[in-house]
């Protein structure tokens, strides 16, 4: 059967588009990285793959904020290429960078009243991190996600807080099923390579019962379980969101950085088959057979 | 044409992370409570109505989820009002409120304005100009202690202006046109007095045999310098370019007698490499070593790599943020300017600092607070290496007090590259091509400023020697140079560092002659003269020598990816250097004398060892091992960094195998990093470091020995082949035109020479900071601090199979832990020793100020005890060895014991892995400490810092196995406990008995993790 063929997107800033096409090649797709500048010059080229990758990085440095210029370019430039990609049944994907530039040229979350959704604001600790987080798939929603119920995979960012305009909408996004992945204890992601002790496992325990899912909203909606569990301060612990179609999907996390059992942080401790991560590619790419 | 103002405020909802960081920073300047509100702002200038500006707000200067925009012209009285104003409420009372704008200086690069230009152009809306700016109002301090959290904490006037009130601003200068003079400097007839103060003023840092060397050679040629050729000869003669003082003649006297060296580096670690490469013969694995950029040695079948590490001291003691930034760049530019161009796939970072909480009051006049240093110089090799792509993965913090006028930033990049692309060779009639940023006044005199030493006037004097970094527009260019180097469209390339295109284009065309178009040079703004376009330390820029046929492809490749390159000249076999301006010859220069004229230095050096006291004694009479163990998990050297490595993005690019925290939390501290380079392949880098600047006050030989066998240990703990360890040297060091330093500096080359022919472990590459000296006025007398002789040493290892890799933290309950080598009374330099002086060390710095020319080591240790001293033969058999026991798979954890000895690995390797442990120091293996009292020999089992130890666990299964590989090659091996389940570290006495050591390990880990959790 033919491979599904998968656009990585570069810009300037661009950084982590060669261990995404590796994790595509891997998964069974075609990769080909295609700079940005080729695509504002005929859009089209778009057409010819089945699925569009924004990988991580610092596209235009993060000046103004991250994903801000990559985003308007997309919104001034692509709008018409992207929404006949979005609606030929195709796949979107966005790693860190890529959902920040994703959620900023309104391609996952439509403006409502010329005014954006939702952003990834700068991380409650004021820092960039660099740092292994436990999630759960709390909506079977996404393309990317099917099958799978935990993960476990290194953030690296420092404007990864998702925020929402307002509680109500963020109520939406959660009736639609769009917060689809979100930051965990370790205790409720099961079996991520865990080795915790017996009255740590007690205590989080007790933790976990503070974020059952749905989550109950406050007026300026908090997150629900601790830093570094919570390592940016999102709201309600989001760390990926799905469109409405659940084709479209962007998450903080990199999938790509654990697809290889030796780049887990405790893979001397005890070894896993394969990478959490390459699940997600795998479900990209079966998609389209 | 309209300037408008855009003031973003954090939403009402939102915190303001801004302000937050003022409070906590401002918390040492001792200034009491105030209250500060925080904006960033844009200046925009152009043909934009008031409905345009408004649409750039809300849909690109501001997050309208998160933030609040205010748009007006400068001086509208809305932009005093803060926070408040953007909430709709009222605005605060100007009496009590008072407001400071940060703005960039003039000619200060911009990144986030230039993109921000281009973003607005994107819009189409007509831009021409665009400036950033940080607002703060502050409330509850004085004018002047504002003046002073302004100068502190709010701006840094190397890079920044500070103005109070309101914006008063018409437009934005952007430069006024150059009126071109060539200019002659009359120099034949200048007494000798007058030729040194020219080179002051000038900031020439010639010394007056080579200015009279100059003066010599225009009095032949009949005619007067320019000032451009004067300035590229003081680019090109500096000793940062040149390393005059290390490739001159040395006369070295020490205990043994009198040696002569006519040049120093060539005779030591040069040679090392040579005999080691000569040895090994058709094994031969180094590629090119000391003539490129970095060292590059074989890694696989298709693949080199290239290794380089750079100093960047004294723009980083001037502004910490730029100086670190622009070093990590400068260090990555190093890398891809090595061979046809190698790709960075990691970098490694090593910083001297004084100790952070040195109160305020004791800093000299002139110098930042150690605090705000650490900071600075962290976000600038963060926001550098994350931009880049490239992770940071090892490093190492060290403090002393004598850093404080001068801390250190060393930058290391490893490149990977393929094999027939290691090599460059500039043709004649190649275009000399400017490829990357543009030209501006940044870094003028920066290779000069930086072979001269630092006053406290540095920072008003040199601040044009500060650059600041744009890594975005490194990362087009390399993405760029990839490309243009597999597609063959250039025959030599090197970057543009310290003397900027004068230095690049000066080696480039050394051995065949050059004409460069000065004018064709793009710049950031106008009005640069044709001198400063020539040696401007501008970043992101690199020089291409590119054959006449392939400049179209390489044009239109440059043009697709928007990276400016520009042809400013040609290589031609003429040996001179000819320099012209629209035409006119400014300047012309024999490449001859340019490169081989330099009049050789001939240096003075001496040592005088520092005797260990013959009868050696135990400092601390009352002894507690514990309370000893906790205050040195604590000394700022061991504790822990994690602070500053989840800073650093180390796991970018997919090939991280080995983190530089390990451990069933993922934070204990790994001995190395291991990545994979190439994603397809399983065989693995491994890179390392060791310095210990305390064991040079007592023996500068023994300090260079221990930090090779520290770097090379450090690689072999995870699985490195001791076989296939290539290492670097970087030399920081005081002045030495004074013979006691300088022989301090060669008696640590002459160690380098004989360890790394004796370990196998060739140097490939290295670089020297010397005039680490930091002078001030303090009651109208000249002090001076002299930085501790300090040698980094890093050390790029190799892993066939990255399986095979092994981890520090301890695996299981009932495995059996061993020491792996001897140890030895070698307290002399140790953190034990460290921590028992702690009160007296919080002054060192201005004792030893007080007598610069007193022997550090006097001043710091009363040396009563021996420094480690290294047995190369016995550690080459010890790595080899473990490398077997390790590759066999019969090793679970290893960890080195360096800092802090035994005991200090002990209980790392304990909290690492969450288990406990029992050791029992009667069985430990060491040598001449039979007959010492119990207390003594305790002390040093568990604190002495000795050379090429391991510790290390293994499965009972495996015991036989392992211990005959080391009886088989006459390794000292013992067998010194078991891995518990107790959460307890548990050490047992050698000679009395009873328990020395018994405290859990989360006391044991919260003491390690809490002095820099900041």
């Amino acid at each position: 059967m033919v491979k599904p063929r998968v656009l990585i997107l570069r810009a300037p800033g661009t950084n982590c588009d060669r261990e995404t096409a590796f994790a595509f090649e891997t998964a069974g797709a075609r990769a080909d990285t295609v700079h940005l500048n080729r695509l504002l010059e005929s859009p089209s080229v778009a057409q010819e793959y089945q699925i569009l990758a924004i990988p991580g990085g610092f596209s235009y440095g993060d000046d103004i904020s991250a994903g801000r210029i990559f985003g308007n370019q997309m919104r001034h430039h692509l709008y018409d290429a992207l929404h006949e990609f979005k609606t030929a049944d195709k796949l979107i994907l966005g790693i860190c960078n890529g959902f920040q530039i994703l959620l900023k040229s309104g391609v996952l979350l439509p403006d409502q009243a010329h005014e954006p959704l939702a952003t990834l604001a700068q991380n409650a600790s004021g820092k960039f991190e660099d740092r292994w987080v436990h999630l759960r798939v709390t909506n079977p929603k996404s393309v990317f996600l099917q099958g799978i119920e935990s993960l476990y995979l290194p953030v690296a960012h420092a404007e990864g807080k998702f925020v929402a305009r307002d509680a109500a909408t963020l109520a939406r996004l959660e009736a639609a099923g769009q917060l689809v992945l979100r930051y965990a204890e370790e205790s409720e992601a099961r079996g991520q390579g865990s080795e915790v002790r017996g009255q740590e496992s007690e205590v989080r325990g007790q933790e976990s019962e503070r974020s059952p899912n749905p989550q109950p909203l406050a007026p300026s909606p908090q997150p629900c379980i601790p830093y570094p569990a919570n390592p940016n301060g999102a709201q309600v612990d989001v760390a990926g969101l799905a469109d409405e179609t659940g084709r479209v999907f962007g998450l903080m996390p990199h999938p790509e950085r654990y697809i290889d059992p030796t780049q887990h942080p405790r893979w001397t401790r005890a070894r896993h088959e394969r990478g959490d991560g390459l699940a997600l590619f795998e479900n990209a790419v079966r998609f389209f057979k | 044409m309209t300037l408008w103002q855009v003031d973003i405020h954090p939403a009402d909802s939102q915190p303001d992370t801004l302000a937050r960081s003022v409070l906590a920073e401002s918390a040492d300047l001792g200034l009491g409570p105030f209250a500060v509100q925080a904006a960033r702002g844009f200046l925009v200038q152009g043909d934009i109505s008031r409905e345009q500006i408004e649409r750039l707000s809300r849909e690109l200067l501001a997050d309208l989820v998160v933030e609040r925009p205010v748009v007006c012209q400068p001086g509208d009285p809305l932009l005093a009002s803060g926070r408040l104003a953007s909430g709709g409420r009222q605005p605060p009372e100007e009496s009590s409120w008072q407001l400071v704008h940060v703005l960039p200086k003039p000619g200060v690069t911009d990144p986030v304005a230039a993109s921000t230009l281009s973003a607005i152009a994107d819009f189409g809306i007509p831009v021409e100009a665009v400036v950033t700016l940080r607002k703060y109002w502050v409330q509850g301090l004085s004018p002047e202690q504002l003046r002073t959290l302004a100068a502190k904490l709010l701006a840094n006037d190397s890079i920044e202006q500070t103005l109070f009130g309101l914006l008063q601003l018409e437009r934005i200068h952007l430069g006024s046109p150059y009126q071109f003079e060539p200019l002659t400097l009359l120099i034949r007839e200048l007494s000798p007095e007058r030729l040194v103060a020219l080179s002051r003023e000038r900031t020439l840092s010639l010394t007056l045999v080579e200015l009279q060397t100059i003066q010599q050679h225009y009095r032949n040629l009949g005619r007067e310098p320019t000032d451009i050729e004067l300035e590229t000869i003081a680019q090109t003669w500096s000793e940062h370019c040149s390393h005059k003082t290390l490739t001159g003649r040395v006369t070295y006297t020490d205990e043994t007698g009198t040696r002569h060296f006519g040049n120093l580096l060539k005779e030591t670690i040069f040679a090392a490499t040579q005999q080691i490469r000569k040895e090994l013969g058709p094994n031969d694995w180094c590629v090119s070593v000391f003539q490129d950029n970095a060292g590059i040695v074989k890694f696989d079948d298709e693949h080199h790599v290239a290794f380089k590490v750079e100093t960047h001291n004294r723009p980083s003691a001037i502004e910490p943020y730029g100086g670190a930034n622009t070093g990590v760049g400068g260090v990555i530019r190093d890398t891809l300017g090595t061979g046809l161009g190698a790709r960075p796939v990691c970098n490694t970072d090593v910083f001297c600092f004084a100790p952070p909480d040195l109160p305020a009051e004791e800093l000299p006049p002139g110098v930042l607070h150690p605090r705000r240093i650490m900071r600075g110089v962290v976000g600038g090799v963060r926001d550098y290496g994350n931009r880049m792509g490239i992770p940071t993965v090892n490093g190492a913090i060290y403090f002393d007090p004598r850093y404080v006028g001068n801390p250190l930033v060393f930058c290391g990049s490893v490149g990977i590259l393929p094999r027939d692309k290691a090599f460059k060779e500039t043709k004649p009639g190649d275009l000399i091509v400017a490829l990357g940023g543009r030209t501006g006044r940044d870094g003028i005199h920066g290779a000069t400023f930086s072979s001269a030493e630092l006053t406290h006037e540095s920072e008003q004097v040199s601040g044009g020697a500060v650059q600041i970094g744009n890594a975005i527009a490194e990362k087009m260019v390399h993405d760029v140079l990839l490309v243009a180097r597999d597609q063959g469209l250039f025959n030599a390339l090197t970057d543009c560092g310290a003397g900027g295109f004068s230095s690049a284009v000066g080696e480039m065309g050394a051995d065949m002659g050059a004409e460069v178009w000065l004018e064709k040079a793009p710049l950031k703004y106008e009005g640069l003269s044709y001198t400063e376009i020539w040696i401007s330390e501008a970043q992101e820029r690199m020089v291409l020598a590119v054959p006449a046929e392939k400049w179209p492809a390489l044009q239109t490749l440059c043009e697709s990816e928007n990276v400016e390159a520009v042809a400013i000249g040609r290589f031609v076999p003429t040996g001179e250097l000819e320099l012209k301006y629209h035409g006119t010859s400014v300047g012309k220069l024999g490449m001859q004398f340019l490169h081989h004229g330099r009049p050789k230095i001939e240096r003075q050096a001496t040592f005088f060892s520092v005797l260990p006291n013959p009868k050696s004694e135990i400092r601390n009479p009352k002894f507690d091992a514990g309370s000893t163990l906790l205050s040195l998990l604590s000394s700022l050297n061991i504790a822990s960094k994690e602070w500053v490595i989840r800073q650093y993005d180390h796991e970018v690019q997919g090939g991280s195998v080995i983190k530089p925290l390990v451990g069933v939390a993922n934070d204990g501290p790994s001995d190395a990093a291991v990545l994979r380079p190439v994603l397809s392949s399983r065989r693995g880098l491994v890179v390392a470091c060791g310095m210990n600047p305390r064991y040079g006050d007592l023996d500068p030989y023994h300090m260079a020995a221990c930090a090779i066998d520290e770097a090379v240990r450090n690689c072999v703990a995870v699985g490195a082949d001791p076989a296939r360890i290539a290492i670097l040297d970087n030399f920081c060091w005081g002045h030495t035109d004074r013979p006691e330093t300088l022989g301090a500096l060669v008696r640590a080359a002459l160690a380098c020479h004989e360890v790394a022919i004796a370990l196998g472990t060739p140097f490939i590459s290295g670089k020297d900071s010397l005039h680490n000296e930091f002078s001030y006025l303090a009651d109208g007398e000249r002090r001076t601090i002299q930085i501790p002789h300090t040698l980094l040493i890093s050390a790029l290892g190799q892993v066939a199979d990255v399986s095979r890799c092994v981890t520090m933290d301890f695996k299981s309950a009932g495995n059996l832990i061993y020491q792996v080598g001897l140890t030895k009374h070698e307290l002399g330099g140790s953190h034990w020793e460290l921590v028992g002086e702690r009160e007296a060390s919080a002054s060192r710095w201005n004792r030893s100020a007080s007598s610069p020319n007193a022997d550090i080591g006097e001043l710091t240790h009363p040396a009563r005890h021996s420094v480690p001293q290294v047995d190369p033969v016995t550690a080459k058999r010890t790595f080899a060895a473990l490398h077997q026991a390790i590759d066999r798979g019969l090793v679970r954890a290893c960890h080195d014991p360096s800092e802090g000895g035994l005991a200090v690995a002990l209980a790392e390797m304990a909290f690492s892995g969450g288990l406990g442990a029992t050791v029992r120091l009667a069985s430990a293996a060491h040598d001449g400490l039979a007959n010492l009292p119990p207390d003594e020999a305790n002390t040093v089992l568990l604190f002495a810092e000795s050379a090429s130890r391991f510790v290390v666990e293994v499965e009972p299964a495996k015991r036989a196995a392992f211990e005959a590989i080391f009886r088989e090659r006459n390794v000292p091996l013992a067998h010194l406990g078991e891995v518990t389940d107790t959460d307890r570290l548990q050490v047992n006495a050698a000679s009395v008995s009873g328990m020395l050591v018994d405290l859990p390990i989360d006391e044991l880990k919260e003491a390690w993790q809490r002095p820099l959790r900041w």
